[in-house]
Formats: C-alpha cells, structure tokens, sequence
C-alpha cells in the first residue's frame, strides 16, 4: 500500500455491558480502497464500524486524516465518516429524495426543501449513481427492499465523506442488486473515498475487494489482499469451511464449499 | 403509483388556512358567553370602540380566555408532534404519558400544602418541576429507543402514580370545600382567567416551544433512527434532554393556569398528517395551530351545549380524544400486532 493511511487504529478495545466484544484491533487504511470486514456471526464487525464512526466509546486511538477522532466534534465526524447501518430503518414514510438528502444534513443542509446548489448537486449525483432518480417521489416505505436499499446507499454517498461505512449493504437483496450495490461502492472507492463494507458473502468481498480484514472472536485473524486473507487456512480456523477457489475473468473466485 | 409529494405550495397554504380558522375561532370565543356578540361588535371593543359593558366584557373577561385558549391548544399541538418526533411514533403524547397528571400534581400539592394561591409563581414552577420528573423517568424506565408497549406502560405507571399522589393530597385535605375545589380545577377549565394566569402562563409556554422548534430539523435526521442521526451529527442526549425540556415547560405552564385538557397533543398531529406529510419537522407548526383550533373550538362547544352546570373544557377534549384514540389504536393495529409489518 502506497498511500498514506486515512483511517488509523491502534489497540482499539471495546467492551459493551462489560463483556470485551474487540480485543487490541490495529489497523490501517487508505482512501481509495475498498475493504471488506468479514467474519462469522458474533465476531464484532458491526461494533468495529461503529467504533471506527466514533458511535462507540472505545479504549485505543482512533485517527482519520491525521487527527485523533476523540478530539473531534459530532459534527466534525459526521462529516468524515457516511455511515450505513443494517436494515435501512426509515420511520416515517418520507420521499425517498427527502432521506437523500439528509445526507446533506452534515453540511448543515438541514432541510430538504432548502438546499444550496451544492447540496443539490450531491445529491443528484448520489440518485444517479444508484438510480433511483426515478423513485424520488415515492415514499421510501412503498419501497421494494432493493429499492430502499439502493435508497438508503444514495444517502450515503450523498454525504461525500472521505469514509463510508457499510455495514451488510447486500444482506436480503438478489444477486443482481448485490452486484450492483458492490459496483456501487467500488466507484466510491475509485473515486477516492475508503470504504468498508461488512459483508457475509465471501465471494463478492474476494471479488470487489482490495483488502480484506477478517474477524474471530473480537480480534483480527487476517488482513490482506483477498486471496492471502482468505487463506485455506483462515477459511478453516475462522470460518470451520473449505472452500473452492478459481480465477475468472482475471477475477478471483472463492466459495465456501464444505463444513470442516 | 401515488406520488407523495407534496409541494411546498400546498403546505403553505394549510398552514395560512389554519391561521385563518385560529383567527376566526378566536374571535368567536370574544363573542360567545353569557351576553352574545357579533364579531362585528367583538372587533369594534376590541380597539376600544363600543359600550363600556362590552369592553369590559371583550377586553377583560373573554380575551384572556382566547389567549390562554390560543396558547395552550397550541403547545399542546406542538407538545404532541415533538414526543412524536423524538420517539418516531404517532402514538406518542403527553397524555399518554402522564405528563399533564404529574404536572397536575405539582398543582395540587401547591394549592393543598397553602404555599400559594392559584396566581403565584409557585404553581407553574410546581407544575412544571413535576411533568419533567414524569417524563424524564418515563424515557429513563423504557430505555433508549424504547418500543411502544414500554413507552405505554411506563406512562399508564406514571399517570396512575400521578393520579394517586393526587387523590391522596385531596383526601388528606383538611377542608372538604378546598378538596372539591381541587377536583374541579383538576377537571380543565379556561373559564373566569384574568391577564395574571396569561402572565403566569404564557413566558413558560413560550420558552417550551422556542425549545421544541429549535430541535426540528433534528427530528427529520431521527427519523432514520437514533444511530444514523448521530452519525449525521445530531446528539441524541441532548435532544432528548431539550424536548422533555421543552414538554415540561409547555405542558407544566399550560396546567399550572387550567388543569388538565388532555388528547389534543395526540389529535392535532394525526390531523395534519394527511395534509403536509409524515416529515416530523413540517408537523410542528401545523400541529400547534390545529392545537389552537381544537382547544378553542372545545372552549367555544362547552359554552353552547345547554346544561345546567358548566362542563369543563378537559372534560371534553378528553371525551372526543379517548375515542379518537381507539380509532387510531385500531387503524394502527397491523404494525401494533407485533410482527413488523
């Protein structure tokens, strides 16, 4: 890795009601990636994301961009970081172009109906980018669940943080809206953004990926390339599978095969 | 394929046609009462025109009543959309959460322990000191992000307590008159107020709702939930703390001067939904003058129907909400069914 580190973390604890769910994680990430957390149930991916966002108090050092995230105010953060929770909870039936938009909301574009020509623009282009340009009338609860999923990704992006995080963005989608989701996020990242997804389907972080980090019981097993990580013998330890591994249009392939 | 836009235009103009029927209503309730005048009339003694009488009549006896009707229909109104905002429920209100008893027993117990008559600053501070504790204790037993069955619970424990701390101040009360009197004014009333209970009302009202409104933007960035509100840069602590704040401030003033009116904080957003959209931000202010509507209509009714003793205002609200209330418990019944529908 060439590039200067954006998202640093070193000994990071957490613990929550008591119980220590991350045990000493260091990691450190670069803008213009795209990193897949995986894991099996229970590892702590969605606490690590959460830890990384600062939404978790934690013991250890955070840094995005050179500053210490703990000296940074909600809003500071929330302008670092776009995050995207499991499930696309929206409680009200909005206008899906309303929920975009409050991805502007860290700009201080606080209401939908008053957006700067900047705002604006974000967002288009975050409708864009996921297509639901078409479906910015329509109550987001209306919604088919890949609909308000690509909804929900659009309000992401519409942040243009320098990090989005992902968490299970393909979780209940078919194959084609996963692939599209992932392509999705791969431009982000093309586009400079670092982007972490938390994701169960190995295939699609082997394919997508340019790192992966691998967590087992609060800790990180491995980190790495796609195909160092997810090593026959991480698949083993870690995932208790065997798994098939190919190339395919120059891409690599890895499918969990068989319970060990 | 229905389009739920609705365009800026059309919210503009609810909330002009809301503002209108306030006015109107406002000036009905100057000219309803024992001497009927036409508004008209009410106008002209208004800016000092007409008989002595009827000054006085306008001026000093029913323009208090229609301030204080405006002032408090209006929080209440706005009350409602604001819990409803916070906890991303349309169930959500005041009275549901024993906020109006509580800030009733802060009353009572002022009036019983003789600290205060009924036109000291004692009473609303009571009041409102009493309807932060209730819905304080209310968020902190349900918990964060508490589901709807614990907020209900909660707050049926607290109105219940709030009821029965109230009951026992009464039956303690060493003089039975002084009981009775309790047990009207806990009944609701806008009826024989003066510019005092406006004075003593009206700063706390005011405050509540420069609070509530100064938060509505973050309720729209809620409605995603409290995790990805705080990751879009809203603190959920300090919102929490600013509406129960606010609620306290709003419903403990309001109850200080006429007990308690219950419903209307549950009604008027409910009313307004279907008009400006679910966007909990535009519901506020369209709630509280809905609010002002509902609670001057009531005041306006009470003094219509013919009956030999008057009926108290909170009396009312409270028999057209209840039902109101059912309606919405069975409309709402598929996602109250438990599975997420």
């Amino acid at each position: 890795m060439s590039e200067a580190a954006y998202l640093t973390a070193t000994m990071l604890n957490v613990a929550l009601a008591g119980r220590p769910v991350l045990q000493d994680i260091s990691l450190s990430l670069s803008r213009r990636h795209l990193v897949a957390l995986v894991g099996p149930n229970g590892a702590g991916k969605t606490t690590l994301l959460r830890a990384l966002a600062g939404l978790l108090p934690s013991d250890g050092a955070i840094e995005v961009g050179g500053e210490a995230l703990s000296a940074l105010s909600l809003r500071e953060r929330a302008l670092r970081f776009a995050y995207l929770p499991q499930g696309h909870l929206v409680h009200w039936p909005l206008p899906a172009r309303d929920i975009v938009a409050l991805g502007r909301y860290p700009h201080g574009a606080t209401d939908p109906a008053r957006l700067s020509p900047k705002d604006e623009a974000a967002v288009a282009r975050a409708m864009q980018a996921t297509d639901v340009v078409t479906l910015a009338g329509r109550r987001v609860t209306e919604l088919s669940g890949g609909e308000r999923s690509r909804v929900a990704l659009a309000r992401v992006l519409a942040v243009e943080a320098p990090v989005l995080l992902a968490d299970e963005p393909t979780a209940s989608l078919d194959p084609r809206y996963q692939i599209e989701v992932m392509k999705n996020l791969r431009d982000a990242a093309d586009g400079g953004m670092l982007v972490i997804v938390v994701t169960h389907d190995l295939g699609l972080a082997a394919r997508f990926a340019d790192t992966v980090l691998v967590l087992s019981g609060g800790r990180l097993a491995a980190q790495g390339a796609p195909a160092a990580a997810l090593s026959d013998q991480t698949m083993a330890e870690v995932f208790r599978v065997s798994a098939y591994r190919a190339d395919y249009q120059r891409e690599t392939l890895i499918v969990p095969w068989a319970e060990i | 394929m229905v389009s739920a836009e609705i365009t800026p235009g059309r919210r503009a103009a609810v909330i002009a046609v809301l503002a209108v029927l306030v006015l109107a209503l406002a000036v009905g309730s100057l000219g309803i009462g024992a001497v009927r005048l036409t508004p008209v009339t009410v106008i002209d003694a208004l800016f000092g025109g007409g008989s002595d009488v009827q000054q006085v009549i306008v001026q000093e006896i029913r323009l208090p009543r229609a301030i204080l009707g405006v002032a408090i229909g209006a929080i209440l109104g706005l009350s409602g959309a604001a819990l409803q905002g916070l906890l991303r429920n349309p169930l959500a209100s005041p009275s549901l959460f024993g906020a109006p008893q509580s800030a009733a027993f802060g009353a009572v117990l002022i009036i019983a322990l003789g600290l205060a008559d009924v036109r000291s600053w004692a009473l609303p501070v009571a009041a409102i000191v009493a309807a932060f504790a209730s819905v304080f204790v209310l968020l902190s037993v349900a918990g964060r992000g508490a589901g709807l069955l614990l907020l209900i619970l909660a707050g049926l424990a607290i109105s219940s307590l709030a009821g029965a701390a109230t009951a026992l101040v009464m039956n303690l009360s060493s003089n039975p008159f002084a009981a009775l009197e309790i047990a009207f004014w806990l009944l609701g009333s806008l009826e024989d107020r003066s510019f005092r209970h406006v004075v003593l009302a009206l700063p706390f009202i005011a405050a509540g709702a420069a609070l509530l409104m100064s938060q509505r933007h973050a309720f729209r960035a809620l409605s995603l939930g409290e995790e990805t509100a705080q990751s879009l840069g809203v603190d959920v602590g300090r919102l929490r703390l600013v509406v129960i704040v606010g609620v306290a401030l709003g419903v403990g003033g309001a109850v200080a001067v006429t007990g308690t009116i219950g419903f209307i904080g549950l009604v008027a957003p409910h009313l307004m939904r279907p008009l400006i959209g679910h966007d909990p931000a535009r519901l506020l202010v369209p709630s509280a003058l809905s609010g002002a509507a509902l609670l001057l209509a009531a005041d306006i009714a009470v003094r219509l129907i013919p009956s030999t003793t008057d009926i108290k205002v909170g009396v009312l609200t409270s028999v057209i909400g209840v039902p109101f209330f059912l309606y919405l418990i069975v409309r709402e019944r598929r996602s109250l069914g438990g599975s997420v529908a």
